[in-house]
């Protein structure tokens, strides 16, 4: 069975995985309405887990967080399900279809077979949508891809259950319940001062002080850690802030095109100059990122080019500082 | 970023034949859109993570042909795996796989830990035992 569904690309997997089975449902959601709602913008540094061998860095909220906050936002009520058994997934999931619901699911990249092997890291917080199944082969839309694609029964089963942080158990989720009317004008906001308050929180790892606390990170690897390693982890800062599905500079352009469509949605225009500011902060951060990539790509890097970078993340820092705090006052 | 500055470098996206989705502004000043075949400093990026994966798999290749670790780091390495998601896989506790890097510890295990293993890495028991076995 087929369900009628459209398949729209979207730059990050959650967004897109919100974005377009809102659409499938006939509520107009694109992807940066959900990921400014879901309030997905964030910096946030984790020293304590490993991803490939160096710590990591997220531009953007906790998998699942997004749907969450977005979803009890706008009012909508989402059915989630995780399970033991594979058999039993694989049965949650049959009924689903047979049902005509297209349901998403948490999936690991790892075994995704369609995706290019040097992308296939164990990544456990990839997003997309069943939309149908044929004999054994199910019938695939994942957001980040230009178009729908297949997984057969086996395959599926494998990146359901793949293994590790944030592993999927199968996870499955729909939503279930619509309000009459969407009050996106309340949600925007809501979405918003949350963004804001991550991005000003006083602790030393989150939003603009963990940007500086990043860069000062920085500054002290080449000595502590040896040039390999500074080199490894500066390289892990930019292929999480430019990995498929940022959309770019960490996210920021994605904000900058939700500030954008908010300000006439809630006919703020303040938002819309916002969103210009914002747009050349994302420039920055790809401006950083071209930077980084000539230090590992010459090994000899001296030490000054690091203190570079991080003067780099510095100036990054004071902006989203200042914007923020604008952007606080602008939604008041 | 202006939609015309959006990367079209050559990338790691050919070899699976798509691109990505890149937000960016259009002459109006308006967000719109665009697919972007790469970027030069994300793909060194990868490349550079790769090339030390590559670099781990070989190292664990010469310590397992001259006994120094078991064939399992060896495959841990080759699927990009670290200790912790290794025993996730197998449902043994870190420490446990850990002692299994030992080629004395490795020798003696049962059939039934070692399938645990050979099921992860999707190869047979012979291949487990014997690296050479494995093409790669």
């Amino acid at each position: 069975m087929k369900i009628e569904f459209t398949h729209h690309q979207s730059a990050h997997c959650e967004n897109g995985v919100i974005s377009n089975l809102m659409k499938h449902h006939g509520y107009n959601i694109s992807e940066p309405l959900a990921f400014g709602i879901g309030s997905g913008l964030l910096f946030c540094y984790i020293p304590f887990l490993m991803v490939n061998h160096a710590p990591a860095f997220t531009y953007r909220a906790l998998p699942g967080i997004i749907f969450k906050r977005f979803a009890k936002r706008v009012g909508i009520k989402i059915k989630r399900e995780k399970f033991k058994n594979p058999q039993q997934a694989k049965l949650r999931l049959d009924e689903n279809l047979k049902n005509s619901n297209p349901v998403g699911l948490q999936v690991g990249v790892y075994n995704l077979v369609y995706f290019p092997d040097e992308y296939r890291f164990h990544f456990n917080a990839h997003n997309l949508v069943v939309y149908g199944k044929e004999d054994d082969t199910y019938l695939i839309s994942d957001p980040v891809m230009e178009t729908v694609t297949t997984l057969n029964d086996k395959q599926l089963e494998k990146v359901r259950f793949a293994k590790g942080a944030f592993a999927p158990k199968g996870h499955i989720y729909y939503p279930v319940h619509f309000p009459k009317e969407l009050d996106l004008e309340k949600a925007i906001v809501k979405g918003i001062k949350h963004t804001c308050k991550d991005m000003l929180a006083p602790i030393p790892v989150l939003g603009v002080k963990g940007i500086r606390h990043t860069a000062r990170l920085i500054r002290k690897w080449p000595k502590k850690k040896g040039i390999k390693k500074a080199n490894h982890y500066l390289g892990q800062i930019v292929r999480m802030q430019e990995e498929i599905g940022t959309g770019g500079g960490g996210f920021r352009y994605i904000f900058a095109a939700f500030l954008q469509e908010s300000s006439t949605i809630i006919n703020k225009p303040a938002l819309s100059e916002l969103s210009k500011e914002m747009t050349a902060i994302g420039d920055l951060w790809r401006d950083f990122a071209v930077d980084a990539s000539r230090i590992y790509k010459n090994r000899s890097a001296k030490e000054d080019a690091y203190n570079n970078v991080a003067t780099q993340l510095e100036v990054i820092a004071d902006k989203e500082e200042v914007f923020f705090k604008k952007l606080k006052k602008a939604i008041k | 970023m202006k939609k015309d500055e959006v990367p079209q470098d050559k990338s790691n996206l050919e070899t699976a034949n798509f691109k990505e989705l890149c937000y960016a502004v259009d002459e109006n000043g308006e967000y719109t859109t665009v697919n972007s075949s790469g970027w030069d400093p994300k793909t060194i990026a990868l490349n550079k993570a790769i090339e030390d994966i590559n670099e781990r798999v070989e190292d664990a290749k010469k310590r397992v042909l001259s006994n120094q670790t078991s064939p399992i780091e060896y495959y841990m390495e080759l699927h990009k795996m670290d200790l912790a998601i290794l025993a996730s896989y197998v449902g043994l506790w870190k420490w446990r796989v850990k002692r299994h890097f030992k080629p004395r510890v490795f020798n003696t295990l049962s059939n039934n830990i070692l399938q645990k293993y050979a099921d992860t890495f999707d190869i047979s028991l012979e291949q487990l035992k014997n690296i050479t076995l494995h093409e790669n």
